[in-house]
């Protein structure tokens, strides 16, 4: 079975043609570098996002609290791709998430998220720059 | 009222402007960023997704990081930040360069600088722009707002969406939409291509199932108080077919209909634009028609990557710190947009130098050749393969290239084209 993807590494965009092999390893043509075989190889057999989104700040730690136009949610991300299959029930995890500030950027917030071994991480340091450094 | 009197004054502190004062720094100039919003970063702040960074530090980050990482640089470095701080005009007074500012915190501020770096970035679109009928219902939001509102405010402007137009933007909060439980019904395209990266219509149409209707019009929205619904017909031939139209019940619209380089401040000072990008005509420099004016990211053309962004904000600041130093450009040669490409940045090369000439194609080739000629004359041919519009492209061209320009004449021009 042959499947055509579209390469997402980066925006090259290449058209990639992906099979099994017979001793099965996972076949590809199309692709310009060895991270668009290796994506092609994820994509076929195991597919990954690096998901964000966006985590509530515990009520009171808000800066500027219930002001028009004031940060109220700390962006977070997986640090690394996370299986597709389970981005629903990650996601029910982040909307359950209330953070404390201060919150560094990178700092680990879900630890192993599901037991995936893929931790999630905030991406914003509130407040920024954080105090002392 | 403050004065300052830096050596050179960036105008807005997001990838460009921080990128750019960071090189005047480097180069031993004075320099102070002036930002609109409090804090730096731009509209990278509200870009929650991942993607940015590969080239810059080959990985993958979302917006704030990638915004946090420059603005620690600018932190630890002797640039003045002045946030919070709107500004208002700018005059060309010769030698002198005077910027009003104000803010709530210092109230009136006057930059007094012998250099300027323009990084004001851009401007979406909106439904006025673009001219939609209908009537008009709250539920109508550019994309940007809308992922201002979701990843910055934490507030859900609606649960039933259409997208208008498939830019970058729509289609990143087409997926944005859909993570946090609202239902995406379409993305109407009105070209006949996707405006956006094809990784995110892989990744935020087809990982949701969410259908592309592509060379189809939006020809109404409905709704009294609330949308309720779009009424989109099928272009065939450049007409549009409204025996096809279909109406799409929602209650949210999403307009991702293009961007526009934000230059009223530019325009005032009497920076001329280039009406192919909506942003100034620079030369080999970066430098606008006016001495000492510069320009750099989405305020000079819209920028696809915000690594690109980067790259180019650091060649305005170091040509701003050389102009500083008395430098000036040596001979030029006038760069033109050939046939199949839209626009090129800058307008003009140094024959002295390597010079990087971004460029976007007017439409989807395949199998296409770049060719740069002076003068009908090909000094450079490279295969590109496949292009597309929404893919910024760009071609490096040395002292190598201009090797025979002296029986090319003055007034030779060098033109880019895709056959």
């Amino acid at each position: 079975m042959e499947r055509d993807l579209v390469c997402v590494v980066c925006p090259m965009s290449c058209a990639l043609k992906v099979r099994l092999g017979e001793d099965g390893t996972v076949l590809t043509s199309g692709n310009r570098c060895p991270r668009g075989a290796r994506y092609a190889a994820e994509e076929f057999l195991d597919p990954r996002r690096v998901v964000s989104a966006t985590a509530r700040i515990r009520g009171a730690d808000a800066p500027g609290r219930g002001e028009v136009g004031a940060v109220a949610r700390v962006p977070v991300r997986t640090a690394g791709p996370f299986p597709r299959e389970r981005i629903a029930e990650l996601l029910e995890a982040v909307y359950a998430l209330e953070v404390a500030l201060p919150v560094r950027r990178g700092q680990v917030l879900i630890p192993d998220a599901l037991g995936t071994g893929v931790d999630l991480i905030a991406t914003r340091s509130l407040p920024f720059p954080p105090a002392g450094a | 009222m403050t004065t300052l009197k830096p050596d050179a004054v960036v105008v807005g502190g997001g990838a460009a402007g921080m990128a750019a004062a960071l090189e005047l720094e480097k180069a031993g100039c004075s320099c102070v960023i002036v930002e609109r919003e409090e804090g730096l970063g731009g509209i990278l702040m509200q870009c929650a997704h991942a993607g940015f960074g590969l080239v810059e530090f080959d990985e993958e980050l979302t917006g704030p990081e990638f915004a946090e990482r420059f603005a620690e640089k600018v932190l630890a470095s002797k640039v003045t930040v002045l946030d919070g701080a709107t500004a208002l005009e700018l005059r060309d007074e010769g030698e002198r360069k005077v910027l009003d500012c104000c803010s709530a915190k210092r109230g009136v501020v006057r930059i007094e600088a012998r250099a300027v770096v323009l990084a004001m970035g851009c401007r979406e679109r909106n439904r006025g722009n673009v001219r939609i009928p209908g009537s008009r219902p709250a539920g109508v939001y550019t994309a940007g707002l809308a992922q201002r509102l979701v990843n910055i405010e934490g507030v859900v402007p609606g649960r039933r969406v259409v997208v208008i137009g498939s830019g970058d933007i729509g289609l990143i909060m087409a997926r944005r939409m859909s993570w946090i439980g609202a239902k995406v019904e379409a993305v109407v395209e009105i070209l006949p291509y996707p405006s956006g990266l094809t990784r995110n219509i892989v990744q935020c149409l087809e990982d949701f199932g969410i259908p592309l209707y592509l060379g189809h019009q939006t020809t109404r929205i409905f709704g009294k108080d609330r949308v309720e619904g779009v009424e989109i017909a099928p272009l065939e031939n450049g007409a549009l077919d409204l025996s096809r139209a279909r109406t799409i019940p929602c209650d949210t619209v999403l307009l991702s209909v293009g961007l526009v380089p934000e230059n009223e401040l530019s325009r005032g000072a009497g920076v001329e634009l280039n009406p192919a990008t909506g942003g100034p005509k620079v030369d080999s420099t970066l430098m606008t028609n006016v001495p000492g004016v510069f320009a750099c990211g989405n305020v000079l053309h819209v920028h696809d990557l915000v690594d690109w962004v980067a790259e180019e904000a650091r060649r305005a600041g170091a040509h701003a710190a050389a102009w500083l130093r008395g430098e000036r450009p040596g001979p030029e040669l006038r760069v033109k947009a050939g046939a199949n490409v839209r626009y090129v940045a800058p307008v003009k090369v140094d024959l002295s130098r390597k010079n990087r000439v971004y460029f976007r194609s007017l439409a989807v080739l395949h199998g296409a050749t770049l060719e740069a000629r002076i003068d009908r004359r090909v000094v450079r041919k490279i295969r590109k393969g496949h292009v597309q519009p929404s893919e910024m492209q760009s071609i490096e061209l040395g002292p190598e290239d201009f090797a025979d320009l002296a029986e090319a004449g003055s007034d030779a021009v060098l033109e880019i084209a895709l056959v």
